[in-house]
């Protein structure tokens, strides 16, 4: 014979429909108007700075770069989930974030332009550079949360990676720890469902990514991804649940990459170019000026004006950027350990001397 | 004070470390109420409690990649890897991350973290348990990579390692945990984790050597010495960085060099000293350069390891190889 042991669901949030329609009643945390027309400010400022990055790096300006083009409601909403000192730990695709949470867009810009001080941040002091080996970052949070834990500092790390890092045992193992010690971290995976080429039926044969907390004995749920709102009260509420003490989560925010994986790749390879046709209208800045407009809240004006001052900021940053004289070479050696070794020391001479 | 063994003296660095700095952390598999394998951590849960040593579940890169966390967040976390062969997956987070968060931050962020790991063989150990990997940690920018000959540099230099503010691989011999006796005091002294430590003096060859091939080389010395040849032995310690100078000197000294690892012959460590002694001392060498080595096969079970494993004799007849040229 034969019992049920254990039995498990995953939910779905979603309080705002692709035509900005709203379902259901809005929670607490996002009823104020003031809530919604900040998030939208800074969807449009994240997609102003990518499109910039995007147009640096095509016109030989910037290094490679990953848009974030239809994500960004991930970035933001999660950050807007944040308090101040808790702590980011970020993908390469989360620009969104960042911003919110204080770094500059000069500091992107530099960082994206091959200059270290950019991940320098001179706000967001204690939080990570952006993580390129994909998921690796995950366990750095669980260490930053048992930080947390072992000084009985009520923050909470949030890292943040994409649907093709599920497939890593970095970050298997990591939501395994931070479930086995209870720790304030959540997780948060952007299912933007292409990994480069590889789409998310090829990632896992899981009926969902969230699911994969099961395993780890943590919450996961989905949020609809281009749905600000929703992704701020969902990742909201296991932050909260977080600090409170009650342990880790895994939030999956299911969105749609509209570009390509970086600026050195071409999607077009891979992809119909009707499927990001077919999701244009998902994507998330329409979906919430809809909504605002729809609510009286935002008016042309309102967006004549927003657009201007994102678009003023942003090309500052950038003439900022391209004016920034490059580093010193020697801080190749500089910042390699905490005193230069002697050993070290005698190559650094050799960069200084040149050939002779 | 007392003698004791190079496992007691691990465990005894790392109480004091613990007791000097709250901010140290024991964490790895089995390390909190068994103690580690090897008994590395024996007593370290009860006298300093859970918040401070604890078990983790049984994944490296997880130790590994936790360790990165709690560092950079101010801790000085002490990981242990349970066998040589099982710190693979912790290179990615070594060489993708500890390594270079000082640079990538310019400062910002820093990385004061210690792996500690078995390494070695010659204790009739299981597949997997004997590896020397040593090099391909030496070979990450970054990296400190130290590796202890005797219970009281391995006090020493772990102590250091702790303190320092940069990551560190920390190799303990197998062979060695409990095998020579001596008296350490447990000062809280810490040994330089720049310096090559002369053993012996001499004035016909040096001879190299770290971890467990440090015994074979004083022991070769002492059959040198019978045939009347001089053997000057360097435990190097710190691969990374290396201290040249102290190597250098004596090769100019001695005019002969041999090297000697457990870990494989080709890419091991001994083929960057060779080359240092090559481009800075080739004028004073009498004799080509001699590597006595690991062969570049898989390390044998038990039945016939010690035919793999370099040892006094091999290092000895390298030594007398370099004397026949005058």
């Amino acid at each position: 014979m034969q019992d049920t042991v254990a039995r498990f669901e995953i939910g779905y949030t979603r309080y705002i429909d692709p035509l900005g329609k709203v379902l259901g009643e809005l929670p607490n945390g996002v009823r104020d108007p003031a809530v919604p027309r900040e998030l939208y400010r800074a969807l449009v400022r994240t997609r102003t700075f990518d499109a910039k990055a995007i147009a640096l790096q095509r016109t030989g300006r910037l290094g490679t770069y990953a848009s974030s083009l239809g994500q960004e409601a991930v970035s933001v909403g999660t950050a807007a989930a944040m308090r101040d000192n808790d702590l980011l730990l970020p993908s390469f695709r989360e620009h969104g974030a960042q911003l919110w949470r204080g770094v500059t867009p000069l500091e992107l810009f530099l960082y994206w332009g091959g200059d270290e001080r950019g991940s320098d941040f001179a706000k967001a002091r204690e939080d990570f550079p952006i993580c390129v080996p994909v998921g690796s970052h995950a366990p750095h949070a669980v260490g930053v949360a048992l930080a947390f834990k072992l000084r009985l500092a009520p923050r909470v790390a949030v890292c943040v990676f994409g649907d093709g890092a599920t497939s890593k045992g970095d970050v298997a193992e990591a939501m395994n720890f931070a479930g086995v010690w209870s720790l304030p971290v959540v997780f948060v995976i952007n299912n933007n469902q292409w990994a480069i080429s590889v789409p998310r039926n090829q990632q896992s044969a899981a009926a969902t990514l969230a699911q994969k907390a099961i395993a780890a004995g943590i919450p996961g749920s989905q949020v609809d991804g281009n749905d600000v709102l929703a992704v701020r009260i969902v990742i909201g509420d296991a932050i909260e649940r977080a600090r409170a003490g009650k342990g880790a989560s895994l939030v999956e925010a299911v969105t749609y990459r509209l570009g390509d994986h970086t600026t050195a790749d071409d999607a077009s390879r891979y992809r119909e170019d009707k499927e990001p046709t077919r999701h244009w209208p998902e994507e998330p800045v329409l979906r919430l000026r809809q909504y605002l407009a729809s609510a009286g809240w935002w008016t042309k004006t309102d967006e004549e004006h927003l657009l201007q001052e994102t678009a003023a900021e942003i090309e500052a940053a950038a003439g900022a950027y391209l004016a920034t004289p490059a580093q010193n070479p020697r801080t190749i050696f500089e910042y390699t350990f905490a005193q230069l070794p002697r050993d070290l020391a005698a190559q650094s001479a050799a960069l200084t001397a040149g050939p002779t | 004070m007392s003698e004791i063994n190079l496992i007691q003296a691990i465990n005894l660095a790392l109480a004091r470390a613990m007791q000097e700095d709250e901010s140290v952390l024991v964490l790895g598999e089995d390390v909190g109420a068994d103690g580690g394998v090897f008994r590395a951590t024996d007593g370290l849960l009860r006298r300093f409690g859970q918040q401070r040593v604890f078990d983790t579940p049984l994944a490296e890169a997880g130790i590994a990649g936790v360790s990165v966390g709690l560092a950079i967040q101010g801790f000085r976390p002490v990981a242990e890897i349970q066998f040589s062969g099982f710190i693979y997956p912790v290179i990615d987070q070594l060489a993708n991350h500890a390594s270079r968060f000082r640079t990538r931050t310019r400062g910002r962020l820093t990385c004061p973290m210690v792996v500690r790991a078995p390494s070695g063989g010659g204790i009739r150990a299981l597949e997997h348990h004997s590896e020397s990997n040593e090099a391909m940690f030496a070979h990450i920018p970054g990296l400190r990579v130290v590796i202890p000959s005797s219970p009281r540099r391995a006090y020493g230099l772990l102590l250091a390692a702790i303190r320092d503010p940069d990551p560190v691989v920390f190799f303990e011999p197998t062979r060695l945990y409990r095998a020579a006796r001596e008296e350490v005091a447990d000062d809280g002294q810490a040994e330089p984790l720049d310096r090559c430590f002369l053993l012996r003096e001499g004035s016909d060859v040096t001879i190299l050597a770290w971890g467990g091939m440090v015994a074979e080389a004083l022991a070769a010395a002492e059959t040198l010495a019978s045939q009347s040849v001089g053997a000057e032995i360097i435990d190097v310690a710190t691969l990374k960085p290396l201290d040249a100078d102290t190597i250098l000197a004596s090769v100019k000294k001695t005019g002969r060099c041999v090297i000697a690892h457990e870990a494989p012959l080709t890419g091991g460590f001994g083929g960057e000293i060779a080359a240092r002694v090559a481009e800075n001392a080739l004028l004073s060498l009498l004799a080509p350069i001699e590597r006595v080595a690991g062969f570049d096969t898989v390390i044998p079970l038990p039945r016939l390891e010690q035919h793999y494993f370099p040892n006094a004799d091999r290092i000895a007849a390298a030594a007398m190889r370099a004397m026949a040229y005058q």
